[in-house]
């Protein structure tokens, strides 16, 4: 470790990754700093081809950055590769590793020798995690028949077996279906929550996804971290104001009756589009926008001596995708769909490294020669 | 699943004060984790033979009738016993090859299109504790395809073994066992470097490998080709210092170099095969973290 202190469960700092490819070379990440405290549930949000996996297989230590440093929990990714690969573990979404011939249990114990458990706790290991997420019918099953969400689940056991201290998952509900990402999702903070210090690097986007679970979230797009912090702060930062949508049973002055409270912005009648088809009710609707939330107090208060009563009251949160917009110009699809400006691979595509796991299991084919440009080491 | 209803190891089982302490392994839990990692990936290779018995039709059934084909032809030609009995012992010897081949040095290529080697990277192990797993998996069915040969052809064809130095031949076979799946661990490694050029190329070279590995004839009878391939190739040598232990007294003289001369060859090329897969692993992890060739697919 470099320091006696508790490192950081991820400290990179300036790391860049360049792929010579032609006609000219791709930045696959341009200068990323990141740092994630132990026990936090880090988010990396961005559209396919944002460079998320690339730093993922950075931080686990299968590819070297081009310049910059990284440390995980203190051990640095590209020379103390033996340490780190004894605290960390890594589940894709889509993956397709194993061995198609062998039973769920048998695979996910031939990956449980890989980490050093015992031949016994080893079958013992898994059978407790194929329990808990819920594939015990699937046990002596071929991995080959499985679902995708089988699979996928098998895949979070595997990335279980060896108790790390940092788990990295790379888009790991991509393709399940609701109550299968649910699972996941509630195994993945239970797990967490059990020690603290465990640490999450989970890539995704799916932004509900990420707003759910991560304590904090970068926002990358071409290599970069645009934004940072807590899903309210990035909200924060393309709505300053707080926005109620308030139904009361009557309110004799209108709207304008709360307007000229203090900490309140606004109070107006909401648009039609607003409305949700609700027009037909005999109540009053309006649209309070108040400087901070403590403002609402004085709204509850001075409706109480109006005599209205609250039939409705609804925070309106702007997304992650919101804020996506406002960083980028471009919704997350749109940035997707008007692809990359930068060079493609001869199937039209980024290299896979560049690509989220949708497209990763669609590699490129022959013909891509991958060569960073300069190194720093 | 149910998350919350999981008994609480599930989510702790192997508890660690910190990462720093997870991350310390002494010298003896290092090797404990490799051996445990050479079983491990042994493992499918074993449940794969069962699972699937199809192999014993196209990997002993097939090539048997290779070596039924050559034995009659020397019946044919009324060329000495022995002969019979080489073609035997190198049909026995071929099983070896054809598994270091085809399923030992593209290995480490198919693995990373499944996205294994990413996963074996990535885990706290040598990669020589996998290739190591891969040739015992692989090594052991060898074994038993071997032995059928060598049983069903000797009781078919009344092989008459004449074996004076048993140690010796036991000692030369497993050494050629060494050397060659030695060199299957550094073709593993060059495959995973070349791709489908090396499985090309594999492809191409595989019956002039067969040949100049005097696999249903005595390898001296090639002459100087012959002497390049025993100093290179490790099934040449083996085959060619187990058959003269094996048939002692043949009234024609077949060997190219003294048993014991081919026995310390053999060591010599086990020590520098496995040494250079060593090497090649080690450099070619580092380039492909370099290159990003680990996490690529297809090329």
């Amino acid at each position: 470790m470099s320091s006696s202190a508790t490192p950081l469960a991820i400290d990179a700092r300036g790391v860049r990754r360049v792929y010579n490819i032609k006609p000219k070379p791709i930045v696959a990440l341009d200068g990323v700093d990141l740092q994630v405290e132990p026990g936090e549930l880090f988010g990396l949000l961005g559209p396919n081809g944002a460079g998320k996996t690339t730093l993922i297989k950075v931080l686990t230590t299968l590819l070297l950055p081009t310049s910059g440093t990284a440390h995980v929990f203190g051990f640095d990714v590209a020379r103390q590769t033996r340490e780190l690969r004894r605290i960390m573990n890594i589940v894709s979404g889509g993956e397709q590793s194993g061995y198609g011939l062998l039973h769920v249990r048998e695979q996910l114990w031939m990956f449980s020798q890989f980490y050093g458990l015992g031949v016994r706790e080893g079958w013992a290991r898994v059978d407790e995690l194929i329990e808990a997420v819920g594939l015990t019918e699937q046990a002596r099953q071929k991995v080959s028949s499985l679902s995708t969400g089988q699979r996928q689940k098998l895949n979070l056991c595997r990335g279980l077996l060896n108790d790390p201290w940092i788990l990295f998952l790379d888009e790991p509900t991509l393709g399940l279906d609701v109550s299968a990402a649910r699972a996941v999702r509630e195994l993945v903070q239970s797990w967490q929550k059990a020690v603290a210090g465990r640490t999450i690097l989970l890539t995704s986007h799916y932004m509900a996804e990420v707003d759910e679970l991560c304590d904090r979230v970068a926002i990358v797009d071409r290599g970069r971290i645009l934004a940072m912090g807590t899903s309210d702060e990035l909200k924060r930062r393309v709505q300053r104001e707080s926005i109620f949508e308030l139904e009361v049973d009557r309110l004799a002055d209108g709207p304008a009756a709360l307007g000229r409270l203090p900490g309140v912005v606004s109070a107006v009648q909401p648009s039609a589009s607003d409305l949700d088809g609700a027009t037909d009710r005999q109540t009053v609707r309006v649209k309070l926008t108040l400087a901070d939330d403590a403002a609402l107090g004085g709204v509850v208060h001075e409706l109480g001596r109006l005599g209205s009563s609250i039939v409705a009251l609804a925070k309106s949160e702007p997304t992650l995708e919101d804020v996506f917009v406002e960083l980028v110009g471009r919704g997350f699809t749109e940035r997707e769909q008007e692809g990359d400006d930068r060079p493609a691979g001869p199937d039209g595509r980024p290299p896979a490294d560049l690509l989220g796991p949708p497209d990763d299991s669609g590699a490129p084919t022959g013909g891509i020669t991958a060569e960073p440009v300069e190194t720093a080491r | 699943m149910s998350a919350s209803s999981g008994p609480a190891s599930v989510y702790v089982h192997r508890r660690t004060a910190s990462p720093a302490e997870a991350a310390t392994w002494d010298r003896r839990r290092q090797v404990a984790v490799n051996l445990r990692a050479i079983f491990g990936r042994a493992y499918p290779r074993l449940i794969g033979a069962q699972r699937e018995p199809s192999w014993i039709f196209f990997e002993i059934l097939l090539p048997f009738l290779t070596t039924s084909a050559f034995v009659f032809v020397y019946r044919a030609l009324q060329a000495p016993p022995e002969f019979v009995g080489f073609v035997v012992l190198g049909g026995a010897m071929l099983a070896f090859w054809l598994n270091v081949i085809w399923l030992m040095a593209a290995q480490l290529y198919w693995e990373r299109d499944q996205g294994n080697l990413e996963l074996y990277f990535t885990a706290p192990i040598s990669m020589m504790a996998i290739l190591f797993g891969m040739a015992m998996g692989g090594l052991l069915m060898s074994c038993l395809r071997a032995g059928i040969v060598l049983v069903v052809g000797t009781l078919l064809y009344g092989v008459v073994f004449s074996v004076d130095q048993w140690l010796l031949l036991f000692g030369v076979f497993c050494l050629t066992l060494v050397a060659l799946y030695g060199l299957g661990m550094v073709l593993a490694s060059l495959f995973l470097l070349w791709g489908r050029e090396a499985w090309h190329m594999t492809q191409l070279l595989q019956e002039p490998v067969y040949f100049v590995s005097g696999l249903n004839f005595p390898v001296a009878r090639l002459g100087l080709l012959g002497a390049v391939a025993v100093s290179t190739l490790p099934l040449a040598v083996g085959l060619d210092a187990m058959r003269q232990l094996a048939f002692v007294g043949s009234e024609h003289p077949f060997g190219l170099l003294p048993p014991e001369v081919e026995a310390l060859l053999l060591l010599a090329m086990a020590g520098v095969f496995i040494g250079l897969a060593r090497v090649f692993l080690k450099w070619i992890e580092r380039r492909a973290r370099f290159e990003g060739k680990l996490t690529m697919k297809g090329t």
